[in-house]
Order: C-alpha cells, then sequence, then structure tokens
C-alpha cells in the first residue's frame, strides 16, 4: 500500500472507530433517567 | 392518535434497532462501489463532511420529529407532521414515511430472501468448487433470468418464508419482537463482518496474478486523488450514499423516536446509532468486497464488473480459494450477515405502517403485521415476476431513492423554517445527555436544505454525465435553443421518457417500457390508496374531537 493510502486509511478508520466507542460508550455510562422513563427493562415491578 | 402500551425495552436496545435500521446491504454493496468509482481515498472527505452537514442534522431532525409526535400518541409520519403545523397538507407529505417504506420492503425483502437462501447452501456446502460461471447460472436459474417473464419457484418460496419471518416478527411488538432481534443480529453482524475484515486484511498477495492482493485492493480503495474533490459529481454521489446509508427520509426514524418520553435523550441516541452505522460502512464495508476480489481475481477484472451483484455471482467463489471448512464459514458469515443486515431494515420498514394503523384504525398488532404482509406480497410480486422488465429497478429508483430526498427535503423545511428553530432547537435538546453544538442551529436551518435542495435539484435536471463540464454545455445548449440534453436518470426524462420516446408495443410485443409504466401507475395508486387511509383517519379525528 502506498503511504498516502495508509495515512487515509488509518485516519478514518480510527477516527469512526474512536466515535462509535466514544459515544457508545457515553451511552453505556449516562444514568438512567428517573422513572416513568421510556423503558420498559427497567421498571420496578 | 393512540394509547399504544409500545415501548422500547432498554435504550442500548433502541440504539441497536436504529442502527439495524440504518445498516444494511448498501452498507457492504453499495459503499466500496461508490468510493472507487469516485476518487477512492478522497470520497471519504465529501463523506464525511456530508454526514457532519447532513446526516447528523437529519438524524436530530427525525428523531426529535418522532419524539414530539409520539407525545401526541402519533407514531407515523402523516400525524407527526400534521401536530407540527396548522397547515393541514402537510399530513399528505407524510404519507411518503409509509409510502417509500413499503415499496422499498417489497423488493428488499426480496433481496433478503437471496441472502437466507445463500446462507443455507453455503451451510451445506453447495457452492463448494463452483467456478464464477457457475455462480452466474447458479443465480440465473434462482431468479429465473432468461424467460422474459420470471417466474422463481425457489426465490418465490424463499421471499414467503422471508416475508412470514418479517410479518411473524412485527407481530410480536416493539420490544419482544424488533428489539429483541437487533439484540441478537446486531453483535452477529458486527462479528462476522470483523472476521471477513480481518481475513481480508491478512491475506495479502495469493500469486494468482501480477496484481493479486487484498492490500492492492485496499489501496485502491483509500488512494486519494485530491483532484477529484474538485468535482461536484463526487460530492453529490456522497451526498447521496449518506443519505442512503443513514436511511434518513423514509420516515422509519420517527416511528422509532416515537415511543420516547420527552425527558429521555434522543441528541445522544442519534450520534451513537449513526457513529455505528458509519463504523459497519467504513471499517468492515470497506475491508471486504473489493479487497478480498482484488486478491483473487485483480484489479482489472474489479474495475470491470465491480457491482451489487457481487455479493452473489462472485464472492462464494472467492471464499472457496481458502479450503472447504473456511469457504464455508465465510459464505455463511458473509450471506448470514447480509441477511441480519436486511432483516433490520426491513422490520424497520414495517413499524410506519404497523403505527399507522394501530393508531389510527385501532387494528391488533397480529392483524396489522399480517395486512401488511398481504400488501407487500402484492406490492412485491410484480418485482419477482418482471424482473428481467426492469421493475425491480423502478421500484428501487422512486420509492428507495427519489421519494428519500423528496420527504427529507419537505420535513427539513417543515421542522426548521416552519415549526420554527426555537421549538425545533428545544426539542432536540430536551433531555440530552451530550451538549449540542449550538453552531448546529444554522446548519440545520441554512445548510441541510440547501445540501438537500442541490440534491434534488441536481437529480430533477440532470445532463448527460452529469460532470460539471456538461453541466455548463447543457446550458449553452438549452440557451441555444437546442433543447436540454438529459440524462437517463434524470427525475424529468424518467417521468416523460424523453430520451427514448414512449413506445408500449414494438412489433407486436410489449415493451419493457410498458411493464415499468405500469409498475409507475402501481406504485402511485398504492401512494393514493395510503392517501384516502390518512383522509379517512382525519376525519375520524375530526369526528371524535
Amino acid at each position: 500500500m502506498t503511504t498516502s493510502a495508509l495515512i487515509m486509511i488509518i485516519l478514518t478508520q480510527g477516527t469512526v472507530i474512536a466515535a462509535t466507542i466514544y459515544f457508545f460508550r457515553k451511552v453505556l455510562k449516562t444514568p438512567d433517567k428517573s422513572e416513568p422513563d421510556s423503558y420498559s427493562d427497567n421498571d420496578p415491578v | 392518535m393512540s394509547n399504544t402500551t409500545e415501548s422500547w425495552g432498554s435504550r442500548v436496545g433502541l440504539i441497536l434497532a436504529m442502527a439495524g435500521n440504518a445498516v444494511g446491504l448498501g452498507n457492504f454493496l453499495r459503499f466500496p462501489v461508490q468510493a472507487v468509482q469516485n476518487g477512492g481515498g478522497t470520497f471519504i472527505i465529501p463523506y464525511l463532511v456530508s454526514f457532519l452537514l447532513m446526516g447528523i442534522p437529519l438524524l436530530w431532525v427525525e428523531w426529535a420529529m418522532g419524539r414530539f409526535g409520539g407525545r401526541y400518541g402519533d407514531h407515523s409520519t402523516p400525524f407527526i407532521l400534521d401536530n407540527m403545523t396548522k397547515k393541514r397538507f402537510w399530513k399528505y407529505f407524510g404519507v411518503f414515511g409509509i409510502f417509500t417504506n413499503m415499496g422499498v420492503m417489497a423488493y428488499y425483502t426480496y433481496i433478503e430472501s437471496w441472502t437466507l437462501t445463500y446462507t443455507l447452501k453455503s451451510l451445506k456446502g453447495d457452492f463448494l468448487g463452483m467456478d464464477l460461471d457457475g455462480l452466474d447460472s447458479f443465480f440465473n436459474n434462482y431468479v429465473d433470468l432468461g424467460s422474459g417473464i420470471n417466474f422463481p419457484v425457489w426465490a418465490l418460496l424463499a421471499f414467503l418464508i422471508t416475508l412470514s419471518i418479517n410479518v411473524y416478527i412485527l407481530s410480536r411488538g416493539l420490544s419482544a419482537g424488533i428489539e429483541k432481534v437487533a439484540k441478537i443480529a446486531m453483535p452477529l453482524l458486527i462479528g462476522f463482518g470483523a472476521f471477513l475484515a480481518i481475513m481480508s486484511w491478512t491475506t495479502g498477495s495469493t500469486g494468482r496474478c501480477a496484481d493479486c492482493s487484498t492490500y492492492i485492493g485496499l489501496n485502491y480503495l483509500w488512494q486519494p486523488d485530491f483532484s477529484t474533490l474538485a468535482n461536484p459529481k463526487i460530492w453529490l454521489a456522497a451526498a447521496g450514499q449518506i443519505f442512503f446509508t443513514l436511511s434518513v427520509g423514509m420516515g422509519t426514524i420517527h416511528c422509532y423516536s416515537s415511543y420516547l418520553k420527552q425527558k429521555d435523550d434522543i441528541a445522544l441516541n442519534a450520534m451513537s446509532a449513526g457513529w455505528m452505522n458509519g463504523f459497519v460502512e467504513i471499517v468492515l464495508g470497506s475491508a471486504v468486497v473489493i479487497p478480498i476480489a482484488v486478491g483473487y481475481l485483480g484489479l482489472d477484472w474489479v474495475v470491470e464488473n465491480a457491482g451489487f451483484m457481487m455479493a452473489f455471482k462472485t464472492m462464494p467463489f472467492l471464499f472457496d480459494q481458502w479450503g472447504s471448512v473456511l469457504s464455508v464459514i465465510a459464505g455463511v458469515a458473509w450471506f448470514g450477515l447480509l441477511f441480519f443486515a436486511g432483516i433490520t431494515s426491513s422490520l424497520a420498514m414495517g413499524t410506519p405502517w404497523m403505527g399507522f394503523v394501530q393508531d389510527e384504525f385501532n387494528w391488533s398488532k397480529n392483524k396489522s403485521a399480517l395486512i401488511l404482509g398481504f400488501a407487500i406480497l402484492a406490492m412485491g410480486l410484480p418485482t419477482i415476476f418482471f424482473f428481467e422488465k426492469g421493475v425491480f429497478d423502478e421500484y428501487d429508483y422512486w420509492t428507495g431513492t427519489v421519494s428519500l430526498v423528496i420527504f427529507a427535503l419537505a420535513e427539513v423545511i417543515l421542522f426548521a423554517w416552519v415549526f420554527g428553530m426555537d421549538k425545533g432547537w428545544k426539542e432536540i435538546t430536551d433531555g440530552a445527555d451530550m451538549r449540542v453544538p449550538r453552531f448546529y442551529r444554522p446548519i440545520i436551518k441554512y445548510i441541510t436544505p440547501l445540501f438537500i435542495g442541490i440534491i434534488f435539484l441536481t437529480s430533477l435536471f440532470k445532463p448527460l454525465n452529469g460532470e460539471l463540464s456538461d453541466w455548463s454545455s447543457a446550458f449553452s445548449s438549452w440557451v441555444n435553443g437546442n433543447g436540454w440534453p438529459w440524462a437517463n436518470d434524470s427525475i424529468i426524462n424518467q417521468v416523460f421518457h424523453i430520451n427514448t420516446g414512449v413506445h408500449w408495443v414494438q412489433d407486436g410485443i410489449l415493451t419493457n417500457m410498458f411493464y415499468i409504466d405500469m409498475s409507475r401507475f402501481f406504485l402511485l395508486a398504492c401512494f393514493f390508496g395510503l392517501v384516502a387511509m390518512v383522509k379517512v383517519a382525519s376525519n375520524k379525528r375530526k369526528k371524535t374531537a
């Protein structure tokens, strides 16, 4: 592979992987809102 | 308006379902082909700019519109749009948000059924030792090509099975059906894609020809050619890809989001689902078809043959080069991931109809899903029987391409200019679990509508070839009274058959144009059938108000 193609692939894929992980991790780390919220799995039984 | 008890089970489930809605066959088949045809590595620059200026704003707009509509008990676009303005005609624009999905689902489920058949065939090892000609004739026999009117018995049966699976899952509802499938399908899809990507990255040179190397394939995809950045055709192709990959302009995002409460986040959810789709497309989608094909067939072959059909007519042959065990595993992974990508999208396409008839006519989930199944069957059969006559492509053009752009343009104008950016911005930021950059406010108001408007106008008036120089020579030709040189795929040429004229019968035989025009009338009839249903629903609402 040429250097420019390699730089392109690393920069682009690195950015996309970092953004995907960052936003998904933020979703997982954010505490649930108080009930009643939109999601039924965390409803009090 | 409904008193639905439907809800999402979990936030992760919603994001996976929303990402599954966006991730489709195009992530693996359309994106790499678009990239190699539009500047290779440079394509990613207009692609990412389009994502930031059009994709993300549209995601936020659609999520916000959906949650806003849900507050009034509406889960489909006709009445979501109706709630946003006093002008009553907007609800008829909202019909696009049901029609587009049904039209696309009709032919998409057919492709999905191919992937199901090919997964089972791969598992049985039926493709082992088959060469490219063998795969070509297998596919042609499977869809019964070459007989004029197509009657593919096995493909028809697979279509019915696939449609039944969709109907069953839809009848189970949001959390017990769609969300459950997304939670299983998305991780499997990413796992299968990662396996194939690793195989591609580690294969390297195969020695089958001078340039047979997956690295040459990757290089071909990612080598930037910055001179192409000045070409508007590349920008339009990138913007178009963003449109289709994110499933914006369809009405599915509104529907999924309409089951959220006002205090719950949409901004972070939209970003997470959007980037997840980007990951599947840019990281996994770019690693499979083109590099592996270059690895075994060489660059010249790929340049000549790159296209959608490679998925079925080429990939099993390439996997066969890895030995029988890996070939079976790779075949199942490849067609399995395409099936999962397909079904998570087709399920999303069914939900606007489900939401609409449950809200407006109080139909049960089973009844709604079953009637949808019959409607999709009726709409899908012409694409199967008249596949060779161009009906399949015709559906794709009008419902899978033109309708999306029209609806997205209408909704962003409604959101930013009619509903107003003050209320709109509040809708986006309410309950947000991230800071939404303020510069997106003017982007949503000015840049995004302009972006989509340019895409629409250029599609409407596209001159032959569509290069920048072709636009200027087209204007000169028009000013000099020599007419406009229409591209065959420009919307105006498609509507009026300007380049070809209307010929329904030639030498006593019905032409392809006859079948194409009939399919258009059929789609129009379906559209107006939905308009009539919206009108009936609207009258019902007035009576109960």
